[in-house]
């Protein structure tokens, strides 16, 4: 058992790291975004600053903080200034249960390489992602224009909606490994049939799940083809019209830290987490996990941002039968086959 | 003494929430306060140990139910509530009715409920002794409860696709 003094000094450390990483990681799938969508289109991408453009991110960070925080005069003030900050906590806070490796020895002290380890884990990611929908309702309903209204309202029924299949496609993952636990789930999956099949969750009959929860997500992320609350052919920019400087930068965040918790989750919970081979020297074998887990999570990534350079936007009545007539049935179906089989084998 | 000092701080945060859902003349700023009223009681429920109701309150009441909410409440564009100045019967009879009618639901719920508080943590609050109480003990009211929800959401449906009498004789005609 640790003592009151070192538990506090180890959270803190670990909760600077994660954030320092996660915000890094935010600018830099930005990065990621501009030089893929750049490809795709045949463009280059950012070029200019530094090599590869790889200060770009940092140029975007100094131009948004000098830029004027324009407040338009008919705005909810409270509300118009809160709605960016929930977006942000809610979006930043979801990564304090997510573990990226297994246990470490540091000094003596054992701890595991994530903020915290809750028996809910996942449970804790849902609450904290359903809450950050109020950011960008609040944000449209306070901006007082008619354009982010439309936004805010098409995001909350969207979230709402797609909410249901993403939470029912992860409970089959739930039944099979028998815990709320990331960390357990993730232990569930470790070891290869025939030394071969790496017994993840989707190669356990765990496939239309995946698909179910890779689609929710890019709903839920309000991410193309799902990004009607944004659609800027139809709504200028959507929730974030009026916004400017560091409280447009905040719902940017926001995003894309909620991409790379999603990807993270779905890594986690069907791709097996920090599984893989491990081989090397000692030191090489404490770093792998973490690489394994890394990679999976930039391949989720590249997929959201392939997809978005491939796929046109779906019109709202198509994204709502979507969700409610394809999405919903399917995962219901997949869980109750994944329960009649787990109820089976037992 | 930190549970303690928790648990207050947040039961503080309830009650005001909740008294500013009253207050509050705009219904977006009584549906917050409902929600921080919510998360607080969340907070509450993990003191006492039980995880798996707090990640639950929080998912479906302050990630679902209040998302509709204040999406009703953005669709209809609800304005600002109109103060009356107030019953007298109400100032006389309501607000002593409601102290002695709280104080003596306290003092029957402390003195003649037939448990007694417990510590916290003491109980065992995890998912799968809850899952077992629901499908096991409880399993006849936790159906039972299910077909209801599904009488009430076949309720909705019939009243959204009435259509009105204007539309049926269009139709007719």
């Amino acid at each position: 058992m640790l003592s009151v003094g070192t538990f506090v000094l180890i959270s803190v450390i670990k909760i600077v790291i994660a954030l320092i990483v996660l915000l890094t990681a935010v600018a830099y799938t930005v990065w990621l975004e501009r030089k893929v969508v750049g490809h795709i289109q045949n463009r280059w991408g950012p070029t200019r600053v530094g090599p590869f453009g790889l200060l770009q991110p940092l140029a975007d960070g100094a131009k948004f903080l000098l830029k004027e925080d324009l407040t338009p005069p008919h705005v909810y003030k409270p509300l118009y200034i809160a709605a960016p900050m929930i977006a942000v906590v809610f979006a930043l806070t979801s990564i304090a249960v997510i573990p990226i490796g297994n246990w470490v020895t540091v000094g003596g002290i054992r701890t595991p390489l994530q903020i915290t380890d809750v028996n809910i884990g996942l449970l804790i990611v849902l609450g904290i992602t359903s809450m950050g929908v109020y950011g960008v309702v609040l944000a449209g309903w306070s901006s007082n224009n008619k354009y982010s209204l439309l936004g805010s309202l098409r995001a909350s029924a969207q979230m709402v909606s797609y909410e249901v299949s993403l939470g029912l496609s992860l409970i089959g993952v739930l039944i099979m490994a028998g815990s709320f636990s990331l960390r357990e789930i993730v232990d569930a999956q470790g070891g290869a049939y025939w030394h071969v099949i790496p017994r993840w969750n989707i190669f356990q009959g765990q496939f239309f799940a995946f698909f179910i929860y890779l689609t929710a997500a890019f709903a839920e992320t309000n991410r193309i083809p799902f990004d009607l609350p944004e659609a800027e052919t139809e709504l200028v920019a959507g929730y974030h019209t009026e916004y400017s400087a560091m409280k447009f930068a905040m719902f940017f965040m926001a995003e894309y830290a909620n991409m790379i918790t999603v990807a993270c989750l779905a890594s986690l919970l069907f791709l097996g987490g920090w599984h893989g081979p491990l081989f090397g020297p000692a030191w090489l074998q404490a770093i792998l996990p973490i690489f394994w887990f890394v990679l999976r999570v930039l391949g989720f990534l590249f997929v959201y941002i392939w997809v978005r350079g491939t796929l046109p936007r779906f019109r709202y009545d198509q994204l709502m039968a979507f969700g409610w007539k394809v999405l919903l049935p399917l995962a219901i179906a997949n869980l109750m086959i994944t329960g009649l089989i787990v109820a089976l084998k037992s | 003494m930190l549970h303690l000092i928790i648990f207050l701080f947040f039961g503080a945060i309830c009650v005001a929430g909740a008294v500013n859902l009253l207050v509050q003349r705009h219904p977006i700023n009584s549906a917050l306060s409902l929600i921080a009223v919510m998360a607080s009681l969340a907070v509450e429920y993990l003191l006492l140990g039980a995880e798996f109701v707090a990640a639950v309150q929080v998912i479906i009441y302050a990630g679902a139910i209040m998302v509709l909410f204040v999406l009703v409440i953005m669709l209809l564009n609800a304005g600002e509530e109109e103060r009356t100045q107030g019953s007298r019967v109400a100032m006389i009879f309501g607000i002593p009715g409601m102290l002695v009618g709280s104080g003596l639901v306290a003092w029957v719920l402390l003195e003649h409920s037939g448990t007694h508080s417990v510590a916290a943590g003491a109980l065992p609050g995890d998912p799968k002794t809850i899952a077992w109480l629901l499908f096991h003990e409880f399993l006849l009211p936790f159906e039972v409860t299910s077909v209801l929800v599904l009488i009430a959401i076949m309720g909705a449906v019939v009243l959204a696709s009435h259509p009105e009498p204007g539309q049926q004789t269009r139709k007719e005609g």
